[in-house]
């Protein structure tokens, strides 16, 4: 299993999504500098979350026309598979790997909180195979624009495709505020046309420990690590 | 002056005019109006005219004044600051540098600083919290430490006064804003309102940082020679004499002071702070000192100083963003992300290469020098001349005028007259923001970036957050707890026993964390010093931190004066924050206050013998009364020592589940906080005491909201157990009951209390304060 983080300059998740593949892979994943030209075979890149060149333009714009961005649109036309976290799901959306747009929360407000995420029923993806429809995880999120939008034909199609892997659900302790940002269809994940690429608002590197309070994020980056696997 | 001088000013001037005219009105000679201008007595300007042989010109003089500020020179509270102490075995380094540093073992050190931002928050709120929090965030990176975690101790006007809304909002965004984005968690803290900061908020930010005990950097200049090199940032013309606008009183043209406000870039902080580790990790840098308050001014004449040595710099050489920058502004500009280095000569193009990766400015500006005096040169010429030592060792220190005032009214609980019940008032507690549950601000920080935070903010009584890579087969790992505390209505009432109290408590939440209490930060908030009873609160709050801080073995190795914080005369209330760390051996054993189902809760530090509750100066005789007055509840450092020691034992056997201190607002309002979140209740048998035929109310609402010191509530599975080793240390306690799922805190049958419906009040106070329905 081949794996590779990129760092971008203002990437802060870095270190902590290294940890979280190494403990699953037993193998530290490669660093991608943004001004790296050349890569080399990967199974999987995971872009980590962050404030890429500070976000101050829209977050992600920057990013998005990053030298490194070109290889990771070869590395997905040859089937390869990516995960953006965040951020990561941000460059995404700017670099138009993923449609729709992720604009400010609803409330204005930077949120970091535990969210509830209901895995969906989604096109063959490495992301949400593993587990079963309507399962849940809780992942926490911290991000200011994570209200994913789009028109109203494109959501249609998301859902129509089953291209959307997680939607934000309510919980014991969070009856009413569940969905963080105000998204969309309370949409916290989508999948490219091919389901290999997977942009997500909820941190998972940040619970897996028994000390974070939970290890979902752990189960779901072990479970897409292994439908990789094959 | 000697005829020669003028002769020679001259010369230099008229030259200077040709090249640049805006350097030339810069190096024009000052005079006594400008020193004052600049906040300089007219002793201190014949003082700097004496010691330097001259008449200064506007450079040398701006250096002065910087450098004699009440923010650098600590004028005012020197001699006293001097009298804490800061000396323990663990303790690395205590006040002086950056930050303090204190050993936790293993090889590694904790390093760690609480710094105020208080005069650039109310201006600038967003920016003033910003550059705070970027600010005390390079004073950890600059010893060689990676940050961890942040904290910030907040202090607004009352909720209702016009300010109070933006202030807050733009503070908590700003606080969010720097943190957020650099990617260090912001795991606690508090934030307080009173009417005496509605004109002069507090903003003290602390930052807490990892580094490896063989490789802390310091700021010492060594080597003659050695090249001094500027990274980081730009110079621009933002936060001019910053540090002379932090030395003054507010007026009500205050806000005309914005242009001296900094703006924080918290992506160049972040590649500054990544560069600067990645530098520290070869073997270049011999001193390194980030550039705060007087910017190239203090960084460059305390590296000097530290060193005894001089230093040379070519200001034509500092990287500028605006044109025509004189050597003033550059000199005073406090342009944030910006460090001075001294690197081993020869290894300048190895560090250049790290900077150049990260997109930052390098560039080599001067040298160091055995002659003792600061030379800095602009076009050519030179722009300043003047000896290090008088900048440092000839700043003035006051013994000023002091009078400690205290209130030793005790008030009794039959003073306090009410017909409310007790549900009224628990109510009327979380309908204040001071009481109620914070999760509206911290829901706005980034507390979980960087995977280590064990429990933080609202959670428990301290934050705790792993130390990376102590992990073992045996073991989750050690964590570093911390918190910040202080309550300014005890310290006001009483200076000593406030101090005290602040210290205390702080080290009681640590310990209510399963963590041992090892060392302090401090920031000391205060009014005016040139009055006298200000002075008596800063002489007093000392003495009681000091008193406290010894006989807890908690040293206090790093800290930040924050003085003259009024507006048109009016007076803050003397707030001495007291940032602490401790530490805890495995985080699995980590306590919060969250009680479960089925647990009992036991009361230590006071039985069922019941003496009047401690109202004088409580949150409950503030509801009643309308304000407060009368003595603070007293402090035994001994009983202090003995609940801290009792907390630590119980957490070592494991036989406590949650632990919470009780503080503002007394039992009721903390035992509401530990059934909170999972929506619990508790049937309380009261002391007999209470209940007796003729016994009064009063004597009731004391027992319940009255704010007696030492004291935690615990919640145990094992009451047993639990009660044996108390006897043992010998500690005062009652048992409260054992938590069920009513929902319901009944007192005996004669209150009945609705957790969920406080519960709600609790969440929806400060949301609904600041415009936000749920």
């Amino acid at each position: 299993m081949r794996t590779a983080v990129t760092i971008f300059p203002g990437s802060n998740c870095d270190r902590d999504m290294i940890i979280a593949l190494k403990q699953i892979t037993g193998k530290s994943p490669i660093k991608l500098w943004h001004k790296d030209t050349e890569i080399p075979n990967l199974d999987l890149i995971v872009i980590p979350g962050g404030f890429s060149f500070g976000d101050y333009l829209r977050c992600g714009a920057l990013a998005a026309r990053a030298p490194i961005i070109k290889n990771i649109k070869n590395h997905i036309s040859r089937g390869g598979a990516v995960l953006g976290v965040c951020n990561g799901f941000q460059i995404l959306v700017e670099a138009k790997l993923l449609p729709g747009s992720l604009i400010k929360n609803k409330k204005l407000l930077f949120t970091c909180k535990d969210t509830t995420l209901e895995v969906q029923d989604t096109i063959p993806s490495p992301f949400s195979w593993g587990f079963k429809p309507g399962e849940l995880l809780e992942i926490p999120v911290a991000h200011n624009e994570g209200n994913f939008f789009a028109s109203k034909s494109i959501i249609h199609e998301l859902e129509n495709e089953g291209r959307i892997a997680f939607k934000y659900k309510e919980s014991k302790n969070e009856k009413n505020n569940y969905n963080p940002n105000g998204s969309i269809n309370n949409i916290a994940g989508i999948l490219s046309a091919n389901g290999r690429v997977l942009g997500m608002m909820p941190h998972p590197e940040r619970v897996i420990n028994t000390f974070h309070g939970g290890t979902d994020g752990l189960r779901f980056l072990k479970t897409s690590i292994e439908q990789l696997v094959g | 002056m000697k005829k020669k001088d003028i002769n020679h000013s001259k010369q230099i001037n008229s030259e200077l005019f040709k090249i640049n005219k805006n350097e030339y009105f810069v190096q024009q000679i000052s005079d006594l109006k400008s020193a004052m201008e600049m906040g300089l007595t007219k002793s201190e300007f014949e003082l700097i005219c004496n010691k330097i042989h001259k008449t200064p010109n506007k450079t040398e003089l701006g250096i002065f004044s910087a450098m004699f500020s009440e923010h650098c020179s600590y004028k005012s509270s020197k001699k006293w600051l001097k009298t804490m102490p800061t000396e323990g075995s663990h303790v690395i380094q205590g006040p002086g540098e950056n930050a303090g540093v204190i050993d936790i073992g293993d090889n590694l050190a904790a390093v760690f600083k609480i710094e105020s931002h208080n005069h650039p928050s109310f201006i600038e709120p967003y920016q003033g919290s910003a550059t705070g929090v970027g600010g005390i965030l390079r004073d950890v990176f600059t010893m060689g430490a990676r940050p961890i975690a942040l904290l910030n101790a907040l202090r607004f006007g009352s909720p209702d006064h016009p300010l109070t809304k933006h202030l807050v909002s733009g503070v908590i965004k700003g606080i969010g804003g720097y943190g957020n984005c650099i990617g260090i968690p912001t795991v606690g803290g508090e934030t307080n309102f009173h009417k005496s900061y509605d004109g002069n908020i507090l903003v003290n930010a602390m930052a807490v940082g990892l580094a490896k005990k063989d490789r802390i950097f310091y700021s010492a200049a060594t080597g003659a020679g050695n090249p001094v090199i500027y990274v980081g940032a730009k110079t621009g013309r933002d936060g001019i004499h910053g540090a002379t606008m932090a030395s003054a009183e507010f007026t009500e043209d205050s806000s005309e002071k914005r242009p001296t406000v900094q703006v924080g870039d918290p992506f160049t902080g972040k590649l500054l702070l990544e560069a600067c580790l990645e530098l520290m990790n070869t073997d270049t840098v011999l001193s390194i000192q980030d550039m705060g308050a007087a910017g190239l001014t203090s960084s460059s004449v305390e590296m000097a100083s530290k060193g005894g040595l001089g230093m040379h710099l070519d200001l034509d050489l500092v990287p500028i963003r605006e044109i025509e920058m004189t050597s003033y502004e550059i000199m005073l500009s406090e342009s944030q992300e910006r460090m001075l280095m001294i690197l081993k000569p020869g290894s300048e193009e190895q560090a250049r290469s790290i900077f150049k990766k990260w997109d930052l400015d390098f560039a080599n500006i001067g040298e160091v020098t055995n002659t003792g005096r600061l030379i800095l040169k602009k076009n050519g010429h030179v722009a300043c001349d003047i000896p290090i030592t008088p900048l440092v060792e000839d700043a003035p220190e006051y013994n000023r005028p002091y009078e400690i005032v205290k209130d030793l009214n005790i008030i009794d609980s039959q003073d306090i007259n009410t017909d409310q019940t007790i549900n009224d008032i628990l109510f009327k507690m979380f309908k204040t923001p001071n009481i109620a549950s914070k999760k509206w601000i911290w829901e706005q920080y980034d507390s979980s970036v960087m995977a280590d935070t064990v429990i933080c903010n609202g959670n428990s009584d301290a934050a705790v957050v792993r130390v990376h890579g102590t992990d073992t087969k045996d073991s989750l790992g050690k964590g570093i707890s911390m918190t910040t505390d202080c309550t300014p209505r005890y310290v006001k009432a009483d200076p000593i026993m406030g101090g005290m109290q602040a210290v205390c408590e702080a080290a009681r939440n640590i310990a209510s964390s399963g963590s041992k209490p090892l060392a302090i930060t401090n920031n000391l908030n205060f009014g005016n010093p040139e009055k006298k009873d200000v002075m008596g609160q800063i002489v007093g709050a000392i003495k009681g931190i000091s008193l406290a801080a010894s006989f807890l073995k908690t040293p206090i190795v790093s800290g930040n004066v924050s003085l003259y914080n009024e507006t048109n005369g009016v007076s803050i209330l003397p707030t001495p924050v007291i940032g602490m760390v401790g530490m805890i051996d495995n985080i699995e054993n980590t306590i919060g206050i969250n009680a479960k189902n089925g647990y009992s809760l036991i009361l230590l530090g006071q039985d069922h013998n019941v003496d009047d509750g401690w109202l004088g100066c409580s949150v409950y005789q503030e509801i009643i009364c309308g304000d407060f007055n009368g003595a603070p509840p007293p402090i035994d450092l001994k009983n202090e020592k003995k609940i801290i020691d009792l907390l630590l034992t119980l957490t070592n056997f494991n036989l406590i589940t949650s632990a919470h201190d009780i503080s503002d607002g007394g039992l009721l309002p903390a035992i509401c906080d530990m059934l909170f979140f999972n929506s619990l209740g508790i049937d309380i048998s009261l002391p007999k005491t209470l209940t007796e035929e003729g016994a009064i109310t009063n004597k009731l609402h004391g027992w319940c909201f009255g704010e007696n010191q030492a004291r935690v509530i615990v919640a145990t599975k094992e009451p047993k157990k639990v009660l044996s080793i108390v006897m043992e240390n010998s500690v005062d306690c009652f048992i409260l009951g054992k938590t069920n799922n009513s929902g319901n805190l009944n007192l005996n049958n004669m209150t009945t209390i609705s957790i969920n419906d406080i519960k709600k009040v609790n969440e929806t106070t400060l949301p609904s304060l600041m415009g936000y329905k749920e």
